[in-house]
């Protein structure tokens, strides 16, 4: 148990490691530096600062030591819950963010609930009733859904929003609400804007968990225990929820581990379709405008996020699985 | 959701066949000549009749390759220069194509008279029902080069009497008034060829560090396996944005597509370098493999002489199911502003243009290519999975 924990917990650094790697390389991969940025910025503006002046901007900003260096100022800043500036909004970096980074995650979780929601039902009727008409209809909506992208998804659903309920479905919030501080009235609000990004962002994923559910509780279904206790006169309904069902719960749990980080990805695109205040319309801004520190802090708290959210799913499916905590035990 | 890489197609169940098929040319009735027949077949031969079973794989095979035909013959078939804008002709909407003139067949369109409606300033259309333009087939066009150095101007339609340019808009014409049917053909070239360079460059990348790990084992293969989960948790739109967002401006079209070909194929390596992995650690305490380390070879020549052949159909078959993921990345990052960049087409690109739902109300024709993204995706899903099933013809 606890050498799987610490598995789990070192992996888990290495990616964030990776992650924070990856977002720098971002932050510095565009010629130039914050300095020459500013640097251009005021040209623009008409004024100009002297050569001595924008060496003493690099030395005060760090910029002239080795890369390595500032790599390590910027990690060692950015634990103590200093992420910079943003270039473009000429705020902290973390005021940017706000509230949105918290809405990017309650976003992702309600896709994922609707996900499972969704495919467990699905996949226990389907392998049930192998075979079936509904079982071709769901497998044939299952590949639709693998194939739409969900940006297009988006794009289709905000369409016929607007053909058809001559309504804008896109958002969180209702305009009222939308720079009102948090009350319940609020959260009632983004409650009711949830379904239609849960649905645009759960599909691919729901897709998938149907056909890892079907295939599974199929194999388990065939198993000589399902068979005896039918034959013992237990009620269908008993027979598959009570045991095949459960066994074929499990991947359910550790599907996770990769709708995770899908459903994250695809909240960045989608967010700007359906023009959610997540953090994806702000990563795409700071990206075009080359607003690099807040790009790069956006990347690596996603990252962040993401790594966490995935270890939690592992330790409640390690709760869940007798068979892992065995394992970890050995 | 699609746009991620992690694309994971669990097989359509197929009937488990009790015996490798049999080929039904006539006069092979008798089980023993079949049977017979099946011991001594090749294993490409064993794919390809296994392949042959799985009826949806084939049309997705189909349709796979009339897409391919349709890259290679795109400026024979796209009837107007993709560049050419017309303001005249700003979202205008698809115009219908008439079969039949009276009761004989001959296609023609009517002329269109565009003019702007004063009190909403929106440009409107209506069809001159007194102008009939046949459309005739083989038609001359604009000039262009067929497959890349043959000079010609011939294109597959073009009207009669009118210039096809400024009058045929088959699927309708975008914000700057350009053909979009002529403009989504050039886009399947790109987007199509796209993917293709990409899933080679990561199946580069995918046979040399899954092959290093399934071959070495040992302290390789745990740092390549940690490398490969690290990069699976990690949600790659975001990260793939940043890297595509830090290219150069100045930028040309050919470093452009270059570079978005290798930040897609850093998507796609992971899932290949599994699947070559786990073949080679089965592969590898086969005889063979020792006879031919004391015979004195190399693990290169082992490698790539050895075992890679024997489980090409393997890769063949992964690299088909990637396929789908690198085309949706470079349609979602065109899409965003971050992949190729206007004067170049790709389907992303094109939907571009119908981003905001103000557009994309008054003009849906603009949401055309989702279409074909669909389809060709879909089809590389199907054609995958009946490839992956057929690449095992003694498996179940």
């Amino acid at each position: 148990m606890l050498t799987y924990l610490a598995q789990r917990i070192g992996l888990g650094i290495l990616t964030i490691w990776v992650v924070s790697v990856l977002s720098f390389v971002i932050i510095q991969l565009p010629p130039g530096d914050y300095v020459s940025t500013y640097l251009a910025q005021l040209a623009e503006q008409g004024s100009t600062a002297s050569a001595a002046e924008a060496e003493s901007l690099r030395v005060e900003y760090g910029l002239d030591q080795p890369v390595y260096v500032q790599y390590a100022k910027w990690v060692f800043q950015m634990v103590q819950g200093n992420f910079g500036m943003s270039l473009d909004w000429k705020r902290p970096v973390a005021d940017v963010i706000g509230d949105r980074l918290a809405l990017t995650m309650i976003v992702t979780v309600a896709a994922i609930l609707f996900t499972w929601i969704l495919a467990l039902p699905i996949g226990i009727y389907s392998a049930v009733r192998q075979y079936s008409v509904a079982d071709y209809i769901f497998t044939f909506l299952g590949f639709l859904g693998l194939a739409v992208p969900s940006f297009l998804l988006a794009l289709v659903l905000m369409y016929f929003g607007f053909v058809v309920l001559n309504a804008n479905i896109g958002g969180l919030f209702s305009p009222e609400y939308a720079d009102a501080p948090w009350s319940l009235a609020k959260a009632w609000d983004l409650a009711q804007h949830l379904p239609i990004p849960a649905l645009v962002l759960g599909l691919a994923g729901t897709a998938q968990l149907v056909r890892i559910m079907r295939a599974n509780l199929l194999d388990e279904l065939r198993k000589p225990y399902v068979i005896t206790a039918l034959a013992k006169g237990l009620s269908e309904r008993r027979a598959i929820l009570k045991y095949p069902v459960r066994v074929a719960l499990n991947p359910f749990a550790s599907s996770i581990a990769f709708l995770f980080p899908q459903v994250v990805s695809g909240s960045i695109i989608v967010s700007l379709v359906l023009s959610l205040p997540t953090v994806g319309p702000l990563l795409l801004r700071a990206l075009l405008a080359q607003d690099m520190f807040l790009a790069g802090t956006i990347v690596m708290l996603i990252g962040v996020l993401t790594v966490i959210g995935i270890l939690v799913s592992d330790l409640i499916l390690m709760w869940l699985d007798p068979r892992i905590r065995l394992y970890g035990r050995r | 959701m699609a746009t991620a890489a992690n694309i994971v197609v669990t097989p359509v169940e197929t009937p488990p066949p009790a015996a490798p098929p049999a080929p039904t040319a006539p006069g092979l009735v008798d089980g023993r000549v079949a049977e017979e027949r099946v011991s001594v077949a090749s294993q490409w031969q064993l794919m390809w009749w296994r392949f042959r079973k799985h009826r949806l794989a084939m049309v997705s095979a189909g349709i796979v390759a009339l897409f391919y035909l349709g890259v290679i013959f795109a400026d024979f078939l796209a009837y107007a220069d993709p560049y050419a804008s017309e303001g005249q002709r700003t979202l205008l909407p698809p115009q219908a194509i008439h079969l039949f003139d009276d009761g004989r067949f001959a296609p023609f369109v009517y002329g269109i008279k565009g003019e702007r409606d004063l009190t909403t300033f929106k440009r409107v259309y209506v069809e001159d029902t007194s102008r009939k333009l046949y459309v005739r087939p083989f038609a001359t066009g604009f000039d262009y080069k067929l497959l890349g150095f043959i000079p010609t101007n011939m294109h597959l339609i073009g009207l009669d009497g009118a210039p096809t340019e400024t009058n045929l808009f088959l699927l309708g014409g975008d914000l700057q008034g350009r053909d979009l049917w002529s403009r989504l053909m050039y886009s399947t070239q790109t987007s199509l060829t796209i993917g293709l360079v990409g899933v080679t460059l990561s199946l580069l990348f995918g046979v040399v560090l899954g092959g290093i790990a399934g071959y070495y084992g040992g302290f390789a293969d745990t740092v390549i396996q940690r490398l490969i989960e690290v990069l699976f948790s990690i949600p790659s739109i975001p990260l793939w944005m940043g890297l595509a967002a830090a290219m150069p401006r100045d930028w040309g079209i050919v470093q452009v597509y270059f570079a978005i070909t290798v930040i897609i194929s850093l998507i796609g390596w992971t899932t290949l370098a599994r699947v070559v992995r786990g073949r080679f650690l089965s592969l590898r305490d086969e005889d063979f493999v020792k006879a031919a380390e004391l015979a004195g070879a190399g693990p290169w020549r082992i490698i790539f002489v050895h075992l890679a052949p024997l489980f090409l159909s393997h890769i063949i078959a992964a690299t088909t199911l990637a396929l789908p993921a690198m085309i949706i990345s470079e349609t979602a990052l065109s899409f965003l502003g971050l992949g190729l960049r206007p004067p170049a087409m790709s389907w992303g690109v094109l939907l571009q243009q119908a981003q905001n739902v103000q557009t994309v109300a008054l003009s849906p024709w603009l949401m055309i290519p989702a279409i074909p993204v669909t389809i060709v995706i879909l089809a590389f899903n199907f054609l995958g999975d009946g490839l992956r099933d057929a690449a095992d013809p003694y498996g179940v």
